[in-house]
């Protein structure tokens, strides 16, 4: 298994575990409207692993997420949850967590309540959920504004907001769907390097989209690439060292060369996408 | 790590928020004291010029009294028009607080399907555009007293603005707000509860304010159809009475009366939306750039 990027001792033990946290076999999803999104798409996704899905706009990047997330139905084909217990929904409920492109925050509630919103409505009291809540935020540089609103913070707070959310309930996997693809350079790759951090810490599996190839080469131990028309699986590409990247790997000959395969790859798919023209 | 990130981020904002607090303090203290004034001045010089017109023409009280003589009306007529306000805010107030707890309960009741809504759209359609005053007799004959009569005729017309608006905000839930909610597993009563019910909240006070404005003008247009006498009636037949006698001054104390009992109704509505919503919604809270 993938033990070349060894992670903090924390984790070892579940990364070990060679079951797959979910496997998508031939999934297909056909909208009302005809449009045919995914076309037997099968993936397995590894324990601990930090998997991105990169391709051009429209290839079911986001419906394959959906999907797993039990936000929408495959037309058909299954998924499965190997190391899961599942609910009557067939989901591992409260194993997963989603960070939508936007940071999704109620407005009426404090950075705070936010937060609070998972635990909520698994009816756990605010005294219990406080020390976790607070360790979260400070998790993400957030630990001062617990009692500010959204409205109030910048757009890179709040998508730490989101991600504290998405984290405070110590997921098995956190699906992203382009969750920084709104903000600034500088704030992304500080958000990038966060998000790398927490995976290390916490050892979760990430499935994360993007549209870019320098984000999932950054950030991913392996990228799987799409292609569109219809949305499927066009290659993976796994990476090494996911443990080791910070601000050197950035300017390193390595990352570069790593951009320059997966951007080919990235072209390759949508070549084969859109034959005729 | 996160210490150097909270830098980068927040580093703007605390700073700026500590350096900018005590210029605005100082501005808001003259700017309120004009707030104030500025419209206080406006009324007194529109009475000023009430009272001039009124004595330089030698104008007959019974055609337009001046405010001295309506305020003279106001003290000696008290026990009339006292009990008439108190009737008249009474059915007002009632009329609001079963249109608020109607309208809300039907529109949580209406979004649960698209069935629901479908099967009970005409009938709240029809409802709302046949005007009240035409209901009114019908209404009066069915009422076992006047009171329940002008309250149902109130009731209905305050019910709409705040059904409707209602409606819309249960409608106009952020749908990734909504997936979130699914993918935590929330039962229907809690997306009903901490989602759906909060984020209807400014489109809710959107209706109470329309609402509360047209329970008054509904119950003064019902007790003008119903026109009956009698001890328990309100400001709008003490009105007509007024009329009918020629005491223009006590007309113009119950229509002042009135006048103060809608201003206050929209002052209570303002102050209690601007409550509800001054920490988060864009309607209420001040702007900073
Ligand atoms: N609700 C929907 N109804 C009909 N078609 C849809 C719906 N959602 C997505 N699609 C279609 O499915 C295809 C895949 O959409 P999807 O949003 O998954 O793409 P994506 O890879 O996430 O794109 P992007 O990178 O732009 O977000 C697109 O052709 C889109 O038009
Ligand atoms: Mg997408």
């Amino acid at each position: 298994m993938n033990i070349m990027h060894a992670p903090g001792e924390l984790v070892v033990g579940m990364r070990a575990s060679a079951r797959p946290v979910v496997t998508m076999r031939e999934v297909s999803k056909v909208f009302s409207n005809g449009t045919l999104a995914l076309s037997d798409m099968s993936l397995d996704v590894k324990n601990g692993e930090f998997l991105s899905l990169l391709g051009p706009s429209g290839c079911g990047k986001s419906t394959a997420l959906r999907i797993i997330a039990g936000l929408g139905v495959a037309s058909s084909g299954t998924i499965d949850w190997p190391s899961s217990r599942i609910n009557s929904k067939g989901l591992p409920q409260g194993d997963i967590s989603f960070v939508f492109q936007e940071p999704t925050l109620m407005p009426w509630q404090t950075v705070f309540g936010n937060v609070y919103l998972p635990f909520r409505l698994r009816h756990l009291p605010k005294r219990q959920a406080r020390d976790q809540i607070m360790e979260t935020l400070a998790m993400v540089g957030l630990e001062d504004f617990a009692e500010a609103y959204p409205r109030e913070l910048s757009g890179g707070m709040k998508m730490r907001v989101s991600i504290a959310r998405a984290l405070v309930t110590k997921p098995k996997l956190l699906l992203m769907d382009e969750p920084f693809a709104a903000l600034d350079e500088i704030t992304r790759q500080k958000l990038n390097d966060d998000v790398l951090r927490l995976w290390r810490q916490t050892g979760v599996t990430v499935i994360f989209v993007t549209h870019s190839v320098y984000e999932s080469a950054y950030l991913s131990s392996r990228i799987v690439v799409m292609k569109a028309r219809p949305g499927q699986v066009f290659a993976e590409v796994p990476l090494e060292r996911a443990d080791m990247r910070d601000g050197y790997y950035r300017t390193s000959e390595e990352y570069r060369a790593t951009c320059e395969r997966v951007s080919r790859t990235l072209q390759e798919a949508i070549a084969s996408a859109e034959p005729v023209s | 790590m996160s210490g150097g990130v909270r830098m980068t981020i927040a580093g703007g904002n605390i700073p700026s928020r500590q350096a900018d607090a005590p210029a605005p303090a100082r501005a808001s203290t003259s700017q309120k004291l004009l707030r104030v004034s500025v419209p206080l001045l406006m009324l007194f010089l529109a009475l000023l010029a009430w009272d001039l017109y009124v004595r330089l023409n030698d104008v007959p009280p019974y055609i337009l009294p001046g405010p001295l003589t309506v305020a003279d009306a106001l003290l000696n007529d008290w026990g009339t028009l006292w009990p008439a306000l108190f009737v008249t805010t009474k059915i007002t107030f009632m009329a609001l607080a079963l249109a608020l707890l109607g309208g809300v309960g039907l529109a949580v009741f209406l979004v649960q399907s698209r069935w629901v809504e479908l099967a009970f759209y005409p009938f709240a359609v029809i409802l709302q555009v046949t005007p009240i005053v035409a209901v009114a007799p019908l209404i009066l004959i069915y009422a076992p007293t006047t009171q329940v009569a002008l309250l149902i005729c109130a009731f209905l017309v305050a019910f709409f603005p705040i059904l409707s608006n209602m409606v819309q905000g249960l409608k106009s839930v952020d749908h990734h707000l909504l997936n979130l909610f699914d993918l935590y597993g929330a039962s229907r009563w809690q997306t009903l509860l901490y989602l759906k019910l909060p984020a209807a909240q400014p489109y809710f006070m959107t209706g109470l304010r329309i609402g509360g404005g047209l329970a008054l003008i509904a119950a003064v247009v019902a007790e003008f159809a119903a026109g009956s006498a009698g001890a328990n009636s309100g400001l709008a037949f003490r009105l007509l009475e007024a009329q009918y006698r020629l005491n223009i001054p006590r007309l113009f104390a119950a229509l002042i009366l009135l006048s103060l009992l809608g201003v206050a109704i929209f002052a209570l509505t303002s102050f209690i939306a601007w409550l509800s919503l001054r920490r988060w919604h864009e309607s209420s809270v001040r702007r900073e750039n």
